[in-house]
């Protein structure tokens, strides 16, 4: 016997006077191998056309469909109903602004991001394509990558306590995006580069060590190793300025 | 309404997108990228596997250059695909993975010394040299001739989207998400930019341009079992084909990947062959080195979905509650090389089937991957028909795949294509003026806004979407998925202009209101289901078997009357596409031969005609 799974599911659409934020319950049979994404778009297609949220690869990779699961944030996509009572709440994630239902803007946060952390690599050299690649250490490269994981769900943010009382707390995606740039030597940036950007409450002193980022993680990524290094790495630098001036 | 202007609109941000705009943001143009989902979760960035490049730096790939490069992928396309085209490409790749490298990509490298690698199944050992240590290593991919594939562990799409989306922020470009073209402006001569719905309000935009670029990835989307994300489903494809002047080329040049997963068709990568993974059957006993004894799994996409098919259809396939499927192997690999370098295909096995790759099989079978149709191109990247428009990636039919496309040819494509054509974008914007004509633009907003309301207020009848476009996907699968013969060509035309039919008269079920999605799906049916009478018509035509474009009846490869390329055409106001031909390629460097894999007869061209178009070294 299949369960019933009764769906808790937010509604509001902004773009509809009409609208009132409330929670709406909808009923589906579980069938096997059901993920949320199965199960959402069976609802969209069969009971309620109206119903917004995000879902683009439904494989785990790009981050879309973030949203809080039985009060956790995480990946519709990738979380199996079988995993879950058959009671299920499902609400936008936080902090970010809302643009219908379950989806959320995400894109114009991390667009922000990118920005303020100046996402890219900083160097002077410019590229030759007659020659051959610079080369970099294999271990190097593996650890870089393993910070460019971060597929900008938006879960750490919305689990992180400073994020859900200040506004402009850069969050561990940023701080991991900077941890990137820290240890890739094409990066010419110095520590007191991103001191001036990191170096402060709303950055790498704004944390609070609670580790809802990395609980809530879908990559797994080491968040806060990196919050920890970053740390250590701002503090040695502050000291450096007091005795500078 | 909001009106926004640049010199060159890219529609779709992904990295066939971003790199055009790159390229002529650097060359001091504005540029403006529209995507529907924040660039970042575009599809490239699910492409696990690797990017081709001829760089010959580890030890597997000693001896390898642009020509061997170019070998692999005109004799992958069947010899379909354009070769000067394919040149370019061949020539261009290792220049372009160097310049990722420069732009931050973390390209694994090359580290001396012994270790072990797998291929069918057996472990074999080999040596990289000191001299080339720290430069870009590559790994094994089908249908190669020398380890070519450069990689990120297995994030490659994702690394290198990340280090592109950088590379944009770096110079300023504006890149708006969640933004929809739903056609283009244009005068049936040139195009001048495109209406866009705000996929956040709902709102109608407008954006002008001098040039234009469709860079929207496939459309496997309108087939039901497919690895494409949710969003690869033809808008771009079909804002083009809509104009009536622009042609869809080859659209009966569709691949299936032998490995999406049952049931829910997310892809495991080819690295997992590649590395040495292997299919099993229902008794658990490989097969694949019965069909192909030289390549076994490493035989080309459509060669080892095909075997895949016949193996369960000789009844060795494994039941299951979702159909049929084959296994696939990766437990010799070991935990540490699963752990690293097939870390994705390990988490999908344990998020969507619980499966431990280290301990179990994983259920897969045949499903489509990639479309080597597209918005058709010439070698610059402009598009036939209209002035001012271009296109690049899996979007276009640029033809450097041909009838099939080799794996790690279209990641590298993407950024191949878009530097290639960037280019060629920046020399049509130096010379180039244009003007906005205002009643153009209000009657192209005007129709949009009336297919809209029509939509929302049911005038057109009470059609639902989402039931006709399971319509369109069932008659696809059943008709022009693997194999393909002329009564299920037949049947699923006559289906699908009854869905066509219907799609025309779809109602929407809620108000449409903000970023609705069901009024996306209703905005796209209709070219959908035209884009999918495309390939049964195309395919029907084609009296051959080429590449992934396989005829049960007709199984011979026809060069004396198929070495063309298909264009369809959708006249306004037409219940039908209508084909015309042209040649493959404009010339050969290699004439038509045995592609060395995939078994089959080929009936030749006639030998002066090749001979007069063959280059002369």
């Amino acid at each position: 016997m299949s369960r019933q799974l009764e769906f808790d599911i937010f509604r509001y659409n902004p773009q509809d006077k009409g609208s009132v934020p409330h929670m709406q319950t909808f009923v589906l049979d579980e069938t096997e191998n059901m993920t949320l994404f199965i199960a959402l778009n069976r609802l969209r297609e069969e009971q309620d056309p109206g119903l917004i949220f995000d879902f683009c690869c439904r494989a785990g990779i790009c981050g879309a469909c973030a949203m809080v699961v039985n009060g956790k944030p995480r990946l519709a996509c990738q979380t199996k109903t079988v995993d879950l009572p058959s009671q299920i709440t499902l609400l936008p994630l936080p902090v970010y602004q809302l643009i219908g239902d379950l989806s959320v803007d995400t894109g114009s946060w991390f667009r922000e991001m990118y920005q303020t952390t100046e996402s890219w690599i900083h160097t002077n050299k410019t590229f030759d394509p007659t020659a051959l690649e610079e080369r970099m250490e294999n271990e190097v490269a593996e650890q870089i990558y393993e910070l460019e994981r971060c597929i900008e769900c938006g879960c750490c943010v919305a689990a992180c306590g400073t994020a859900r009382l200040r506004d402009d707390f850069l969050g561990a995606a940023a701080l991991n995006r900077v941890a990137r740039f820290v240890v890739d030597p094409r990066d010419q940036r110095t520590d007191r580069d991103y001191f001036e950007v990191i170096g402060n409450d709303e950055g790498i002193f704004g944390c609070m060590g609670l580790l809802g980022c990395e609980d809530v993680c879908p990559k797994g990524l080491p968040l806060q190793n990196q919050l920890g290094f970053l740390r250590r790495k701002m503090g040695i630098t502050a000291i450096k300025e007091i005795f500078r001036k | 309404m909001q009106t926004y202007y640049s010199d060159l609109l890219v529609i779709g941000a992904g990295l066939a997108g971003e790199r055009v705009a790159v390229e002529a943001a650097q060359e001091g143009f504005d540029v403006t990228c529209l995507s529907i989902v924040p660039a970042r979760r575009s599809h490239s960035s699910a492409a696990q596997g690797g990017m081709q490049a001829a760089l010959g730096n580890c030890a597997k790939g000693e001896g390898d250059n642009v020509d061997v490069h170019f070998g692999d992928t005109v004799r992958g396309s069947d010899w379909g695909c354009d070769q000067e085209v394919a040149r370019l490409f061949a020539d261009a790749a290792p220049i372009e993975m160097r310049r990722l490298a420069h732009w931050g990509v973390p390209w694994n490298r090359v580290v001396p010394g012994k270790s072990f690698y797998f291929k069918g199944g057996e472990k074999f050992e080999k040596e990289e040299k000191e001299e080339k240590r720290g430069l870009i290593t590559a790994r094994s991919f089908g249908g190669t001739a020398k380890w070519r594939t450069c990689y990120t562990s297995d994030g490659t799409g994702h690394a290198v989207m990340c280090t592109m989306d950088n590379r944009c922020a770096e110079l300023g470009i504006d890149v708006f998400d969640r933004k929809e073209a739903i056609s283009l402006i244009h005068d049936g001569d040139k195009c001048t930019g495109a209406v866009v719905r705000c996929l956040r309000t709902g709102e109608l935009e407008v954006f002008l341009s001098k040039a234009t670029a469709i860079c929207t990835g496939g459309f496997g989307r309108i087939y039901k079992a497919t690895t494409n994300a949710v969003i690869c489903d033809g808008g771009g494809h079909i804002i083009a084909h809509d104009t009536g002047v622009v042609p869809i080329g080859n659209p009966e040049a569709i691949q299936f990947h032998p490995t999406g997963i049952v049931p829910t068709d997310i892809l495991v990568t080819e690295g997992c062959r590649g590395d040495g993974g292997t299919l099993l059957d229902v008794n658990e006993e490989r097969f694949m080195n019965i069909y192909e004894p030289e390549k076994a799994e490493l035989a080309s996409r459509d060669v080892v979905s095909r075997w895949m098919t016949h193996h369960m259809r000789e009844g060795k396939g494994v039941k299951s509650a979702y159909g049929e499927h084959l296994w696939l192997d990766i437990r010799h690999l070991g935990d540490k090389h699963i752990s690293t370098k097939l870390r994705e295909v390990d988490e999908i096995c344990h998020h969507f089937l619980n499966v431990d790759p280290r301990k179990q099989l994983i259920p897969v079978r045949p499903t489509q991957h990639y479309t080597m149709a597209g918005v058709r191109t010439n070698k610059d990247g402009a598009v036939y028909g209209l002035k001012g428009l271009f296109s690049a990636g899996e979007a276009a039919c640029w033809d450097m795949h041909g009838f099939n496309r080799l794996g790690g040819n279209s990641l590298a494509e993407t950024v191949v294509a878009g530097g290639i054509i960037g280019v060629k974008i920046v020399e049509f914007l130096k010379g180039y003026e244009t003007d906005f004509k205002t009643a153009l633009v209000a009657d192209a907003v005007k129709k949009q806004q009336d297919r809209i309301e029509n939509l929302r207020s049911g005038a057109n009848g009470k059609e639902n979407v989402y039931k006709v476009r399971e319509e369109m996907q069932d008659a696809l699968m059943e008709g022009c998925f693997v194999f393909r013969n002329d009564a299920g060509l037949k049947k699923c035309i006559d289906t699908l202009q009854g869905t066509l039919e219907k799609a025309r008269n779809v109602g929407l079920v809620s108000d449409g209101l903000g970023a609705n999605h069901e009024l996306a799906a209703a905005l796209k049916i209709e070219g959908q289901v035209k884009l999918g009478l495309c390939i049964a018509k195309a395919a029907l035509e084609r009296t051959e078997s080429r590449g992934s474009h396989n005829r049960e009846d007709y199984t011979a490869r026809d060069d004396q009357n198929w070495l063309n390329r298909t264009l369809a055409y959708w006249r306004e106001g037409a219940d039908m596409p209508e084909l015309q031909y042209e040649e493959a390629t404009p010339h050969y460097e290699i004439p038509p031969g045995d592609r060395g894999y995939g078994g089959g007869t080929i009936i030749e061209a006639d030998k002066a005609e090749i001979e007069a178009k063959t280059i002369k070294k």
